[in-house]
């Protein structure tokens, strides 16, 4: 239980980070708060590790009117606590608040969780459904890689070897919008079985123009469901959620059992979101907020 | 092969620590084997029982998901820096006692430092407030139930003072 040896290099900028990036070999040490268990485990045993957290300008965490942008080094716990994220996309909130216990909140990152694409965590099915981006850097370049093309498998991010992670963008919610986060675990602040993130919006006249759904541990990656055509019917949703989930079982739970969460964790978000929607559109009063491009997101 | 040191400078419970250890050195075993403060103490060493919780500038973390190299330059507070400097037991550490939140003792120095810093910012939590605070450490003797009556002891006697 104890880490296997490794080079260590404490770049203190971003530049001396991806040059060390560049050797072969090394890898990214964040929060520690996934690799940390491996390497005690001895599941991983790279020969460098990079450590960014004396990087400067990593622990930027800017909400503005487009969105949430989290830089590399911003904890769990800074995402949750930040008043001005919780106003841009009330959801990234509710999900870090289900990201393993506070001790761990204290340390691990935002993008970490990101880029180690655990397919039962909360933040990948988060930036999947909002759509959101990662902007990725290396020596070769910088490039934003969008949230559909980021998770390529389980654990398996579209990262380069040399490539760092320096930040995530969560964009902002529409006017009239709500989300939810429902997921259910064994134990409280463990990985959960089943999970959904859902975000709900409304037209002007109230109707649902567009309900979304990201889910957690019932695929190999993120999965995306557009609930649009049956968000009006709770069940019609916790249906259409049961057909397209593709879940395997496991000692915790079998296929069937996640298959099922999948689908009253659907239903149970989707009411919630819906609820927030309207309570929203009643704030905003009829057309109050149109064409702001998403601007001040959900009050 | 020899390992690669790193010179390791902390603030431990106020006092100024120094060490050299590999990059590999796990915050936990610093403290205990290079600092002989063993009154962290380790489980799991993979995060998930909460018995090496010390609080790093304050905020509780798992001092076995952490290396020491990372730490250098910052204050921790161990188990240790709890009671008064006349050894007097901390508001925590005497609800503890008083409500026999502790049998085999394994897990409580992860419990009395996650709890210091929860009640710190939250002095009078709700009872779902502290089940989330200490929901992170494992206990396997006292069945949580005396823990509880302990934090909500310790609020109190926060309050008192």
């Amino acid at each position: 239980m104890k880490p296997p040896p490794f080079a260590y290099t404490a770049p203190r900028t971003v530049d001396a980070a991806l040059e060390a990036l560049a050797e072969p070999g090394a890898k990214v040490l964040a929060g520690g708060q996934s690799l940390i268990p491996l390497l005690n485990m001895r599941l991983a045993a790279p020969a460098r590790l990079v450590d960014i957290n004396g990087v400067a300008g990593l622990g930027a965490l800017e909400a503005t009117a487009a969105g949430v942008r989290a830089g590399a080094l911003v904890r769990h716990a800074a995402a949750g606590r930040s008043e001005g994220a919780a106003r841009v996309q009330p959801l990234l909130r509710r999900a870090v608040r289900h990201v393993a216990h506070p001790a761990v909140r204290n340390r691990g990152t935002v993008v970490g969780s990101l880029a180690h694409a655990d397919p039962a965590a909360e933040l990948p099915a988060v930036l999947a459904v909002l759509g959101g981006a990662v902007e990725a850097a290396s020596v070769r370049g910088r490039r934003t890689i969008p949230a559909g093309a980021f998770f390529a498998g389980p654990l398996e991010p579209a990262l380069a070897p040399d490539e760092l992670a320096v930040s995530a963008f969560f964009p902002a919610a529409p006017p009239r919008s709500g989300s939810a986060f429902a997921e259910t675990s064994r134990r409280h602040g463990d990985y959960a079985l089943a999970g959904v993130a859902v975000t709900v919006a409304l037209g002007a006249d109230g109707t649902v123009r567009s309900a979304r759904a990201g889910y957690l541990g019932v695929g190999a990656t993120p999965l995306v469901l557009d609930l649009t055509s049956v968000a009006a019917e709770g069940a019609c949703a916790a249906a259409f959620a049961r057909e397209n989930v593709d879940p395997d079982g496991d000692v915790h739970a079998s296929a069937d059992y996640r298959r099922h969460l999948a689908g009253v964790l659907t239903d149970r978000a989707l009411r919630e979101a819906t609820a927030e929607a309207l309570a929203e559109a009643r704030l905003d009063g009829p057309g109050a907020r149109d064409g702001d491009g998403g601007g001040g997101g959900a009050a | 092969m020899t390992e690669e040191t790193f010179e390791i400078v902390l603030t431990v419970n106020g006092v100024h620590r120094a060490a050299r250890a590999p990059a590999r050195r796990l915050l936990s075993d610093l403290l205990r084997h290079d600092l002989g403060l063993t009154g962290t103490h380790v489980g799991c060493e993979h995060g998930v029982c909460g018995c090496c919780t010390v609080l790093l500038d304050g905020e509780p973390v798992r001092s076995c998901l952490m290396f020491a190299v990372t730490a250098s330059g910052r204050a921790v507070t161990t188990v240790e820096g709890l009671a008064g400097p006349d050894g007097r037991m901390s508001p925590v550490q005497q609800a503890f006692q008083d409500c026999h939140g502790l049998q085999c003792g394994f897990c409580t120095p992860g419990f009395l430092c996650t709890i210091t810093a929860f009640l710190r910012d939250t002095p009078r939590p709700t009872d779902e407030e502290i089940l989330e605070a200490v929901s992170g450490n494992l206990c396997r003797c006292t069945g949580y139930q005396n823990i509880l009556r302990s934090v909500r002891r310790a609020s109190d006697l926060m309050e008192e003072s």
